[in-house]
């Protein structure tokens, strides 16, 4: 097979042509490690993808289904013996002792980890310019951002610098940066995956799901993804088997259009591509309605609360005694303290520590936390209303395109607001997946379907349907 | 507040983050004009039945393992500054 081709392949049809021995694993492995090597290496000519790139192919033969393909994860996922910084200052030189185990299920399954991948610091950010490592760059423009706080998995996916990368979503992180990149991301249900060993930031909302070139590629990472574990209380076991998505219709299917998150603040040129796609929906036959989620405009608010308090609380652990960097010279514990989490968290850490700090803080509580999570329980009710009218709801998934590097980094408002069409899904603990819907000003779009708890399957099958519709065309942001 | 977060601010830091907060914090009071009264809060948003696992012993870091990745550490245990010196 011919290296140009070998990149052409989604993970579905490379594993197909390695069972079919057309294709060798270490091939495969060596090809896009070599690729993400010379990225890594580049600095500003390159994306700034990664944070560590594997030093060596390893050796053919790796057990499971997914018979060897290269894997890229996050930097928030420990992974033993291989550097997990979080994107973060704070863990300089930490090697976890233990990998997690949503990792553990992908390599079980046949993956080798290949990389890891730049993010906003402890996930923090849309934009991936909150990073340890410097920002990241999308490979549509280079001057403008990747989305975050998955940036650096997402253009890796996009520039084919890897086929396919496990990211993390609590407000938006993997369905905004797949968006702002022209790739398939996907947030499950909360619980369908574990979170052991993933370093937390906002423990009610954090999931991991696949930022992958297609829909079939992210239900088959997901597929290996799902299930119970001892070791985080709060998953729970897929109640039905993850199918391969094969949907060529849409007939009989409800779509819901919410009018709170398709109208004000929208940019034109997202719309338009919007609407495009739900005119794509009714000739698959889909019937397109329009629902009522009369809190969604409030869950902005409610996360900027609930996800700084959570995150305020699980930052605590970066005291600069068990792992990670300290600062020297210290004359006491307070000092040593105080002055480890100045020089080792960024700008934006510490602003939502601080506003996390003051949320929970005697006498605001009920005022910000109490209240917060009220609005959390509206969202969750306004969404199983729209449920019984409609199957799924679509939205864009990000307000705009990807915006220019800097543009946004002094006014943290304006940078939030990116997250408006995602965070009420996050909320609300239901999954849902962005699909590229088209360009505005040459631009990826991202269209976002969402559905009720555990719904996966159908999500994917609508997803995969669409996505041979609308037919979006990702090359030109290839290396 | 930066001394609850055991952060040690400059002063412009303070400065610059409490406007930054000010317009934050402006934004989400408006959730402070809907009426929440017989709401319960969200405790979980997915219902999880059977949380609980035998408790049965399971291997877990050894000390060594486990003070590898401190800064600092004395003997068997992680070295801090003195709380007051």
């Amino acid at each position: 097979m011919s290296s140009t081709d070998l990149f052409e392949l989604s993970v579905l049809d490379a594993v197909r042509a390695i069972d079919a021995g057309s294709l060798s694993a270490r091939e495969l492995f060596e090809a896009y490690r070599t690729r993400a090597e010379r990225d890594r290496g580049a600095g500003e000519d390159g994306l700034n993808c990664f944070t560590w790139v594997a030093g060596e192919t390893p050796k053919d033969g790796a057990p499971g289904p997914l018979g060897g393909v290269p894997l890229a994860v996050k930097d928030l996922f420990c992974t033993e013996g291989v550097p997990s910084q979080s994107g973060s200052r704070i863990l300089e030189g930490y090697l976890p002792p233990y990998t997690a185990t949503v990792v553990e299920r992908l390599s079980a399954a046949g993956t080798a980890l290949m990389a890891k991948t730049n993010q906003d610091e402890f996930a923090m950010g849309s934009s991936n310019e909150n990073s340890a490592f410097g920002p990241v760059r999308n490979p549509w423009d280079r001057g403008r951002v990747p989305g975050g706080s998955s940036g650096g998995s997402a253009a890796a996916v996009a520039a084919g610098l890897a086929p396919w990368a496990l990211g993390t979503d609590t407000g938006g992180s993997i369905r905004q940066p797949a968006a702002l990149c022209g790739i398939v991301g996907l947030k499950p249900t909360y619980g369908a995956v574990s979170r052991y060993g993933m370093i937390a930031f906002a423990s009610s909302l954090d999931q991991a799901g696949p930022l992958t070139r297609d829909v079939s590629d992210a239900a088959l990472m997901f597929s290996h993804m799902v299930g119970r574990d001892v070791s985080d209380a709060t998953s729970v076991e897929f109640p039905e088997e993850v199918r391969r998505p094969s949907a060529e219709r849409l007939d009989g299917v409800r779509l819901g259009v919410p009018g709170e998150l398709t109208g004000e603040g929208i940019e034109a040129g997202v719309l338009a591509c919007f609407r495009e796609s739900l005119e794509r929906a009714e000739e698959l036959g889909a019937s397109i309605e329009v629902v009522e989620l009369p809190h969604a405009p409030h869950a902005l608010s409610a996360y900027y609360v609930l996800a700084p308090a959570e995150a305020s609380s699980n930052l605590a652990r970066f005291d600069g005694v068990r792992y990670g960097a300290r600062a020297a010279g210290a004359t006491d514990l307070l000092e040593m303290y105080t002055r480890t989490r100045h020089d080792g968290f960024g700008a934006e850490v510490k602003r939502r520590i601080m506003l996390g700090t003051y949320a929970l803080s005697s006498g605001y509580y009920d005022a910000y936390y109490g209240r917060a999570q009220r609005v959390r329980t509206k969202i969750a009710e306004d969404f199983r209303a729209a449920f019984e009218q409609v199957d799924l709801i679509l939205t864009p998934t990000a307000p705009g395109v990807a915006f220019k590097l800097g543009e946004k980094t002094g006014d943290p408002l304006a940078m939030y607001l990116n997250d408006y069409c995602t965070v009420p899904m996050s909320l609300a603990g239901i999954p849902a997946i962005s699909i590229p819907c088209g360009l505005s000003g040459g631009l990826p779009v991202g269209l976002q379907l969402a559905g009720p708890a555990f719904s996966e399957n159908r999500l994917l099958d609508a997803a995969f349907a669409l996505e041979r519709a609308i037919a979006f065309d990702g090359s030109s942001a290839r290396v | 507040m930066a001394r609850l977060a055991r952060l040690a601010l400059s002063e412009d830091e303070v400065e610059l983050m409490a406007a930054e907060l000010s317009a934050v914090l402006g934004h989400v009071a408006r959730i402070a004009e809907l009426d929440l009264e017989d709401v319960p809060p969200t405790s979980h948003v997915v219902e999880v039945s059977g949380g609980l696992r035998p408790d049965e012993p399971r291997p877990c870091l050894s000390r060594e393992v486990a003070l590898a990745q401190a800064p600092a550490v004395s003997g068997d245990g992680f070295l801090v500054p003195s709380p007051q010196a």
